[in-house]
């Protein structure tokens, strides 16, 4: 790589979950990290050699870490690639991405995760880790090969969308995994409750005659999967947590001490059932959209750090899995490009305050992940997203760099644009403005 | 009698029913059109009964019955309405055709689109095909039933039923009795009847009624003894036991000692209580015979010929639409 220049970033907004800072700051880029920093516009006696680039006001966050991105690599290439994915990333401020292991094959041995890695290591955009199956062929039955993939670097353990039933497996792979200090993650859902179903029970899905399951399916499951990481004594990531109802449950166990940590997606902080209304499929996700009233408690939940990481929950599908009647659609939407521009709308709409939401796509995931990006500290990787808090965008779908466009936030007025992209002090993105 | 130039005459007045392009879901429609639509339809059942029963309001255009669902009763009932009408028909059952080799419903119907029908009638398994089929196709789609979702003519022919047996729908205490969860015809039912006036009430068992029924403005039992006490009409549904991927009830038996519908319970009714059955009947499950057969309360031979009619008022309704553009044409 070639050498760079020390770069300077003046006249910046800094918003840093790290310090708990958030004002006028400047920043000092060298050798692919965080060289300096100021809490004042400007650095006094800057050498000549040092290329400026003046942020004009803009917000300077640290780069966002989005720890559930699907791409298609290996198995189904047309819906996403490492490389789409990751230019789609770049665009939307997040330099750090952990890829899910539901491909195919699944990553559920060292040999897939060392292929994802190696791809990723090529395109030379964004850090891609990834994470890998909790059991063999995402099956629910045999433990994968937790400790070789851990060994090469697999950085949690998921069976992603797919529920693991038998409790004593769910228990085993919670407390082998401890062993090699790697968190499970889980998506509460009772499996045989939620068969079939594709949206949540109510007045809305009994109308439209969808095939729908009750919210409680989320809390049984989470009761079980809490009493669990309580008994083993492991870390539990609770997967797109998104009703009242489990929160409750949650809060509960966080009191009583069980190593728990939540995330949503932006999705679900974003829309609720009735956005299914006129069966659009963008809107078909798994789990399905909530009640208005989830959705707030959701929110309340971010802004009082009981749900820790927000993801984007990208989940890239084509035409052809979309472009189906609602109950035949394929499941998820894609979100790396919008999660921050969503993220900085319901800070606009719900008065959250912005650094406890860029706390849940930075410093949050990397201190549950053990990342040392998400923070604009000293020595700390020059990953940073410069972002214009105000600028209101109408998102176009068409105009998504990922090779599958199925947003839901497709035609909807969000506030916030992602100016420029930096990881490991190169800019790996920059915004046309006209 | 009537002869035909006077039909003419008043389907010209009726002809602007409908005010979109498509008929998907009686929740589209306000009462004055859901009136005039039956209006039409009566008009459409003196016609039905003569000798002569050809018109030509629809010469020219072409109908496609898309059924991804097999069905004898509402495909046909829209191929004689469509032929009475004057239009050239074409059945499509493509459960046996392409999209076993993978072709979706949107390629279906955009292939279908390119033969330029002017009328597309589809039947669907999923909730929303219908209302995403007209997003991609030129024609008007008229919705035969897409999963739990809608079967809007067959509220409408169920309305006509109705109006003609009691000589409006106005003030009818109409009970609707069975497997609710799974029936397209009880929700357009439930938005028709409760547009025209009617009070309906839903009856069946916990695990075959829609979680938040109670809130379409039906009153919800469970008990069909006091469901079905004092009524005008008895609506049963059909236990579609197709659908039936988990055990809703325990037998069926069980299910016609509660929730089938007998002369016993039947007269716990109004003494001109009328009974009604989209069908097929399944005989013994949801209804006996003796009151499916007993043409003194029973409508479901009325309702078969209302179909015929009903779904002609919409086609005409539609095809009217189709030609506004013309007569916009000639206006400038």
């Amino acid at each position: 790589m070639a050498v760079q220049r020390p770069t300077a970033y003046l006249n910046a907004r800094l918003v840093d979950p790290d310090s708990g800072y958030d004002g006028p700051g400047a920043l000092i880029v060298a050798e692919g990290v965080i060289a300096d920093v100021a809490h004042r516009p400007q650095f006094d006696g800057l050498s000549a050699d040092v290329q400026v680039v003046d942020c004009d006001g803009a917000a300077l966050v640290p780069g966002l870490i989005d720890i559930r991105v699907k791409t298609g690599e290996p198995g189904a290439e047309p819906k996403e690639t490492l490389k789409s994915a990751s230019r789609a990333a770049a665009a939307g401020g997040v330099t750090s991405i952990v890829i899910q292991p539901d491909t195919d094959p699944a990553v559920d041995e060292p040999a897939v995760l060392d292929f994802i890695l190696r791809r990723a290591r090529d395109i030379e955009l964004v850090h891609v880790h990834a994470a890998g199956a909790a059991t063999r062929g995402l099956k629910g039955v045999n433990m994968a090969e937790l400790g070789l993939m851990a060994e090469a670097g697999a950085l949690y353990f998921t069976d992603v969308d797919h529920a693991i039933a038998d409790s004593k497996v769910f228990r085993r792979v919670l407390s082998y995994a401890r062993a090699f200090g790697r968190p499970i993650a889980h998506r509460p859902a009772d499996p045989y409750l939620t068969i079939g179903a594709v949206a949540t029970e109510g007045e809305l899905a009994g109308r439209l005659g969808l095939p729908s399951a009750p919210d409680v399916a989320e809390r049984i499951m989470l009761e079980r999967d809490l009493a669990l990481a309580q008994l083993t004594a492991s870390r539990l990531i609770v997967d797109q947590i998104t009703t009242a109802g489990a929160l409750e449950s949650l809060d509960r166990a966080r009191a009583q001490g069980v190593d728990v940590v939540a995330t949503a997606s932006i999705n679900h902080l974003s829309f609720n059932e009735v956005d299914i209304g006129d069966y659009r499929t963008f809107c078909r996700l798994d789990p399905p959209l909530r009640a208005e009233a989830d959705r707030q408690a959701l929110i309340e939940a971010l802004a009082s750090g009981l749900v820790q990481v927000v993801t984007s929950a990208h989940t890239p599908a084509p035409p052809e899995d979309k472009r189906l009647p609602f109950a035949e659609a394929a499941a998820g939407a894609v979100g790396l490009e919008t999660l921050l521009p969503a993220l900085l709308t319901l800070h606009h709409e719900s008065r959250c305050p912005l650094i406890d939401l860029i706390r849940a796509v930075t410093l949050a995931p990397a201190e549950l992940l053990g990342l040392p990006a998400g923070r604009l500290r000293r020595g700390a990787p020059a990953d940073l997203a410069l972002c214009d808090l105000d600028a209101p965008v109408v998102v176009d779908a068409e105009k998504l760099l990922s090779k599958s466009k199925n947003s839901p936030f497709d035609g909807r007025r969000l506030q916030g644009r992602v100016l420029a992209t930096v990881v490991d002090g190169r800019t790996v993105y920059r915004a046309d403005i006209p | 009698m009537i002869d035909t130039p006077d039909i003419e005459g008043l389907v010209a007045k009726r002809m602007f029913a409908l005010s979109g392009r498509h008929f998907i879901s009686v929740a589209s429609l306000n009462r004055p059109e859901a009136e005039r639509l039956l209006d039409l339809a009566d008009a459409f059942v003196s016609l039905s009964r003569a000798r002569e029963k050809k018109l030509t309001l629809l010469r020219g255009r072409t109908l496609v019955n898309l059924f991804f669902e097999s069905s004898t009763r509402t495909q046909s009932s829209f191929e004689i309405a469509a032929k009475r009408l004057g239009a050239d028909t074409v059945n499509m059952s493509p459960r046996t055709s392409s999209v076993t080799k993978g072709e979706t419903l949107i390629d279906t119907a955009v292939t279908l689109n390119a033969m330029k029908p002017d009328l597309l009638v589809v039947r669907h398994s999923a909730s929303g095909a219908a209302a995403l089929l007209s997003q991609k196709v030129g024609c008007s789609v008229i919705n035969a039933g897409d999963g739990w979702h809608e079967h809007p003519t067959q509220a409408l022919l169920d309305a006509l039923t109705l109006r003609r047996a009691f000589g409006s729908v106005e003030g009818l205490v109409v009970a609707i009795c069975g497997d609710v969860l799974h029936s397209r015809v009880a929700r357009s039912n439930v938005g028709l009847l409760q547009l025209l006036g009617a009070r309906v009430r839903l009856v069946g068992p916990p695990t075959l009624m829609p979680t938040g029924a109670d809130q379409w403005g039906a009153e919800v039992f469970h008990d069909m003894r006091a469901g079905i006490a004092g009524v005008d009409v008895v609506m049963m549904l059909r236990l579609q036991l197709e659908r039936m991927d988990g055990a809703f009830v325990p037998s069926t038996r069980e299910y016609f000692r509660f929730f089938g519908l007998d002369a016993e319970k039947l007269s716990l009714a109004k003494p001109h209580v009328r009974v009604m059955h989209p069908g097929p009947m399944n005989r013994g499950v949801e209804i006996e015979s003796g009151v499916a057969d007993n043409l003194d309360v029973s409508l479901i031979q009325q309702q078969v010929e209302m179909g015929v009619a009903a779904r002609m008022a919409v086609l005409a309704s539609l095809a009217a639409q189709l030609d506004e553009p013309t007569l916009s044409n000639r206006g400038g």
